[in-house]
């Protein structure tokens, strides 16, 4: 048999291919050796650290104060700051980022509509530290206003600034997957004489519910991890409270106080800011898993 | 023929879910602006303290104790030198990591295991990826508080708004193409690079800006690499006068950054201060939202121009 025929510089070509693939599979690579690169540093750093301490002091004591000289590591303190900031900007964000969703996906025109998406997003793009500023130095003094016993710093002023800032999270999240809610189950339900609203309430809600709850999942996980509204607006002194009124400090701020120290490599200090990144990892982890999950199942009905 | 009654209770509960969507619009119409509206307030806020304080030599001094005298040189030749960093590390990675997973990548676990990390590292909280750079960068790499930690570090927080991107620009190119380049003999990084890449700029060009812009304004992983010091010199030139004419001191250099020294400007007590930091506020906010305006712009216009 005859060779087969080889057009000329295709060799050349081939090699190009096989060195290609070897470049970009290399990319590919380097997003898991980032995931990789963050776990191994929280473990190894955070690792001393429990040879120090026993675990169960994390859950047993009820304050966090590791750079004391008696110190205490009640990380409940700093897990019930973060509840709460997350909790009052959930109170913004989700009813707000839904019925901008129904909104701008089932009433408003497509021309508003498609003005307004971008600018919506703009929220989003604002640096966080403006936002902390913002919270500080505009909403803060405005709230004290209304309620005069509100401290300088105070989760509400903290929380609420951070729940703006999710909304377009939600809101375009949430937009997208309602407008792809099939246009045939919207015309039965009016066909049975449903009004717009009950349509977007009884129908596409629940049609897109998979996709708005993972808008939801990944608000809290935005919410939990946001660190500069909080650091500069909501206080720096970790506190076992759940009143949004007070001031005290969540996993993130406590990173920041610490860090803005000068802390030596190897310090009870610096392996106690990366047991509560650990911990800042872990429940994004979840809340993250719990997202793209959900956004994976949304995409596969629709 | 309907009873009377029945058709007058059936106008009647039209009527009134008439009047419920009408609500309804209004109630999301005002929502929608009141929310834009907090936009402008912001902007406005900042304009009013902080703008006073913008001139030429705010942006040519370095800071200072007296706040009257400061001025952000420092930060923005920092920010600057950072994003060089960030841009130069993190656009081929991402780009490449959006072409191998969209056009090579076979459909198997660890394919979903690299997609699945990717939808995670998205959603990291940014100022871990600071402690990753603490520990890794700082100390085992020993590159110290640098510029080149800073970068790398920002550069790592934002590959999967890169590599997002490209892979969506990328997916929403039709089979054909490829198709057609496949029949005529062409290899698939021939088609990748003559046929897809350049159809897929601008998606790609709209993903870049995007992390761009959120690199320029994060603020938390500078902090937990130390980056918040008193920085009044400038890192090493990049290009000499004399041989070799280019020096790479500057990545070695310590820094400080736009949002890092308005952080520093709030967290510090005094009206004067804090107009500092509005100012500083007031410069990243322009960038910030003229960078994400003209990666609106790129991304309707290549919508606009592509009909497949």
């Amino acid at each position: 048999m005859a060779p087969a025929f080889v057009a000329p510089g295709r060799r050349l070509d081939k090699a190009v291919e096989a060195l290609m693939v070897w470049i970009l599979r290399l990319g590919g690579w380097a997003s898991v050796l980032v995931t990789f690169g963050i776990i191994v540093t929280l473990v190894t750093e955070s690792a001393p650290f429990f040879a120090r301490v026993p675990v169960v002091r994390l859950v047993k004591d009820t304050m966090w104060t590791p750079l004391f000289s008696e110190p205490q590591y009640g990380i409940g303190a700093l897990l019930a700051g973060t509840m709460v900031t997350t909790l009052v900007a959930l109170s913004v964000a989700v009813p707000l980022g839904t019925i901008l969703a129904i909104y701008l996906s089932e009433f408003a025109p497509a021309r508003f509509r498609e003005l307004v998406k971008p600018m919506l997003e703009l929220l989003s793009a604002v640096p966080t530290v403006v936002y902390g500023y913002f919270a500080l130095l505009a909403l803060t003094p405005l709230l004290q206003m209304l309620y005069p016993d509100l401290p300088q710093f105070s989760m509400l002023s903290a929380g609420l600034i951070m729940g703006i800032m999710i909304v377009p999270y939600v809101t375009s999240l949430g937009e997208d997957s309602m407008r792809s809610v099939p246009m045939l189950l919207r015309e039965g339900a009016y066909a049975l004489g449903d009004g717009k609203l009950g349509v977007a309430v009884r129908v596409v809600f629940p049609g897109a519910f998979s996709g708005l709850a993972a808008a939801y999942v990944l608000a809290i996980s935005r919410a939990v991890g946001e660190t500069m509204i909080v650091a500069i607006a909501a206080g720096l002194q970790p506190r076992m409270t759940i009143n949004p009124l007070e001031s005290a400090a969540t996993v993130t701020a406590f990173i920041v106080q610490v860090s803005l120290g000068d802390l030596p490599h190897g310090s009870i200090g610096y392996q106690s800011i990366f047991v509560a990144g650990a911990m800042l990892f872990l429940l994004t982890l979840g809340f993250n898993l719990a997202g793209h999950v959900l956004r994976k199942k949304f995409h596969r009905a629709s | 023929m309907l009873p009377e009654k029945i058709i007058h209770d059936l106008e009647r509960r039209a009527r009134r879910r008439r009047a419920i969507d009408r609500w309804f619009g209004r109630l999301g119409m005002v929502l929608t602006l009141i929310t834009l509206g907090i936009l402008a307030v912001l902007l406005l806020n900042l304009a009013m303290s902080g703008l006073a304080r913008i001139d030429w030599h705010f942006l040519t001094s370095f800071p200072s104790r007296r706040a009257a005298e400061a001025g952000i040189l420092s930060a923005w030749v920092g920010t600057l030198l950072l994003m060089v960093v960030t841009a130069s590390v993190a656009i081929p990675f991402g780009i490449a990591a959006g072409i191998y997973l969209e056009e090579y990548a076979p459909k198997n676990k660890w394919t979903d295991f690299i997609e699945i990390n990717i939808a995670n590292l998205a959603g990291v909280p940014s100022i871990l990826y600071g402690l990753m750079a603490l520990g890794l960068f700082v100390y085992s790499f020993r590159f110290g508080q640098s510029i080149l930690s800073g970068g790398l570090a920002l550069a790592c927080l934002v590959l999967p708004i890169v590599i997002v991107a490209t892979r969506e620009s990328l997916r929403s190119i039709p089979a054909t193409i490829r198709e057609a380049a496949f029949a005529l003999g062409a290899t698939r990084w021939q088609a990748v690079w003559h046929h897809l890449l350049p159809y897929s700029t601008g998606g790609i060009a709209t993903g870049v800006i995007l992390a761009m812009s959120r690199a320029i304004g994060e603020s938390a992983p500078l902090i937990t690499i130390g980056a918040l010091t008193f920085i009044a010199f400038l890192p090493p030139p990049a290009f000499l006068a004399n041989p070799p004419f280019v020096s790479f001191e500057w990545l070695f250099s310590p820094y400080s950054a736009l949002p890092i020294q308005m952080f520093n400007w709030v967290s510090r007590p005094g009206e004067e201060f804090h107009a500092n930091a509005a100012a500083a506020g007031l410069v990243l906010m322009v960038i910030t939202l003229s960078m994400n305006g003209v990666a609106i712009l790129i991304r309707r216009r290549a919508q606009r121009n592509i009909h497949w």
